[in-house]
């Protein structure tokens, strides 16, 4: 590759053929290669999130009625314990499948990383599969998996004297459940993440502490954990995003009651409660509510995030 | 190349527990798949059998066949193949144009439209489904398999990652002696850039594609008739019915999920290598 003694400047570089040599297709051609997403995002991302806003504030009824009510949506929603219900179970799943999630991730890349490791690249591909089966599949076995009569789980804690547990009709089971497909489905692309992100650390760190004397348990501590913390902020962020949008599994595993995951909505999420309201009910302006309460969290999230990954950098 | 990549990374011996918890990880992504095929080519009595069959039976034909009989399920696989592939390509095409255009051209207002490229990254739209569908109906787009596609072209990753790459693989005097021996940007793009940046926008694609063959949300929003399901359309499809055949979910649930894990087989190595270059953080 071509070197130069003088650094390249930092703003755009200079225009690669003067301006008067290009004719007017070739100024506007940028313009037209940029256009697609620009147009797709406006259409499709950005005018339909703005429009949220709009129809929450209306009794909107997708046949053709709209009366206009004010902030009345909200104040029903806040007043609604099938709201706060779905809220607190949302985060309920949420926490039990990020926390596990995030635990085995950072000893799995611990572990990976390590420079003599047979079968590495089997090992790393192994832990990707999930990622690779859809949720729809991923929800039907499981459920099959933790089937209170027929289910492969309940059998094993059967031969320890446990009685068998009905997952998906209690509200702690059916979190547990959805948690592990979660779990299932993400563990090993996290682990990739943090695998790359160690692949970053000079071995020398890792050797000096060796010649201090550090075992691997105070290596893991001490070198592994601190040099994956901003990563690790990203991936609870992303996974509290994705948390909030969880919607196939509670969908598929309770087959009598979808929409509402149960017959006392034991495990009905956020993102299927405005489904429900949207596409069960036909209550657009309800349901519109509910997507702009879920659009503000993940804004103040997307916030504490910038906030945290400034202070990290400062830190330094 | 690769004691330079050691080098950086612990050595000493590798312990046997170190085997023994990536062994047990792996045993736990594969067995579900496993279990998945067992039910589906085993009868309801195998499947819900105590102690459960740990080995394939063989009926898996007559279940394909009654999976045949349920929904169009090799039109569902169709169509996810269609829209998955059109969105795959569709990114890696788009995105390469975009993050070229962001990465090697100069025109007023890059540096701001790049910003906002970027923002958009952190804007969640799947909360926004409502209007979207209300988009789609006013379009005439419900129950079409582009109302799928074209929202999907649109990926402000995929720009932001393909102009990283272009970046740091094509240098400005490549694309400055292209444009003095006359090419214009679209036949530096085509003929230069796309051919040197193909096996980024190749790992691209194929994100792109899986994500799309596994969605399930927006699908299951705008397909209504059964010959324009998506495969994870028609595995939900198979569960409603009243039929209570355990197989039967379990055989559509294989059926959807085999054909990416023969893609997984073929290129996994790629799309590992791909999450390792620090590409898919976002």
């Amino acid at each position: 590759m071509a070197i130069t003694l003088v650094p390249a400047p930092r703003a755009a570089p200079p225009p690669l053929v003067p301006k008067a040599v290009r004719g007017w297709r070739e100024r506007l051609s940028p313009y037209a290669y940029i256009a697609p997403f620009f147009v797709l995002f406006a259409v499709f991302g950005l005018f339909p999130l703005a429009f949220t806003f709009y129809v929450a504030l209306f009794d909107w009824n997708p046949i053709g009625d709209r009366v206009f009510i004010g902030a009345d949506n909200f104040t029903r929603m806040f007043a609604d314990p099938r709201f706060w219900n779905a809220a607190r179970n949302t985060v309920s799943i949420w926490f039990l499948s990020t926390v596990p999630q995030l635990l085995l991730a950072l000893v799995l890349a611990h572990v990976l990383n390590h420079a003599r490791l047979r079968f590495a690249l089997f090992f790393r591909m192994s832990v990707l599969i999930p990622y690779v089966t859809s949720v729809a599949a991923t929800a039907i076995v499981f459920a099959q998996l933790f089937d209170r009569d027929y289910g492969m789980l309940n059998w094993v804690l059967g031969l320890v004297g446990v009685a068998p547990v009905d997952f998906v009709q209690s509200a702690v089971g059916s979190h547990v459940l959805i948690a592990t497909m979660v779990v299932w489905r993400w563990f090993g692309y996290t682990t990739l993440l943090y695998l790359a992100s160690l692949q970053a650390v000079p071995l020398a760190v890792y050797e000096a502490a060796a010649i201090d004397g550090a075992g691997p348990w105070q290596r893991f501590r001490h070198i592994t954990v601190p040099s994956l913390r901003p990563v690790i902020i990203f991936t609870v962020v992303t996974s509290t995003i994705g948390g909030l949008q969880i919607f196939t599994e509670p969908l598929l595993i309770a087959t009598g009651a979808p929409l509402t995951c149960g017959a006392v909505r034991q495990c009905q999420t956020l993102t299927l409660f405005l489904y429900e309201q949207g596409f069960g009910e036909f209550e657009f302006g309800y349901g519109s509510a509910v997507g702009v309460a879920l659009f503000v969290v993940v804004v103040v999230i997307a916030a504490i995030n910038y906030l945290l990954s400034t202070r990290i950098r400062a830190d330094r | 190349m690769t004691t330079a990549t050691a080098r950086r990374r612990p050595h000493g011996r590798v312990r046997w527990w170190t085997y023994l918890l990536l062994s047990a990880a792996t045993v736990a992504c594969l067995f579900p798949l496993y279990w998945m095929f067992v039910v589906a080519t085993s009868d309801t009595a195998t499947a819900t059998r105590m102690p459960p069959a740990v080995v394939p039976g063989d009926n898996f034909f007559h279940l394909v066949g009654l999976v045949l009989d349920t929904v169009p399920f090799v039109r569902a696989l169709l169509n996810s193949l269609f829209v998955a592939t059109a969105i795959g390509a569709g990114q890696a095409v788009l995105c390469a144009l975009a993050g070229f255009a962001f990465a090697k051209l100069s025109f007023p207002g890059r540096n701001t439209l790049f910003l906002v490229v970027v923002l958009t990254m952190t804007v969640p739209t799947q909360l926004s489904i409502i209007p979207q569908y209300m988009i789609m109906s006013t379009l005439g787009w419900v129950d079409t398999l582009q109302a799928l596609v074209v929202p999907g072209l649109a990926s402000a990753f995929g720009i932001f990652w393909m102009r990283q790459h272009i970046t740091a693989t094509i240098s400005d005097e490549l694309v400055q002696a292209a444009t003095i021996d006359g090419a214009n940007s679209w036949q530096v793009f085509w003929r230069i850039a796309f051919p040197i940046v193909r096996p980024a926008a190749f790992v691209l694609g194929l994100f792109g594609f899986v994500t799309a063959w596994n969605d399930f949300l927006w699908p299951f929003i705008v397909l209504k008739t059964p010959e324009r399901y998506t495969a994870q359309i028609a595995i939900k499809a198979l569960q409603n019915s009243y039929d209570v055949d355990l197989g039967l979910a379990m055989s559509g649930s294989f059926l959807a999920t085999a054909p990416l894990v023969v893609l997984f087989v073929l290129v996994g190595r790629r799309m590992v290598a791909g999450i390792l270059d620090g590409a898919f953080k976002g």
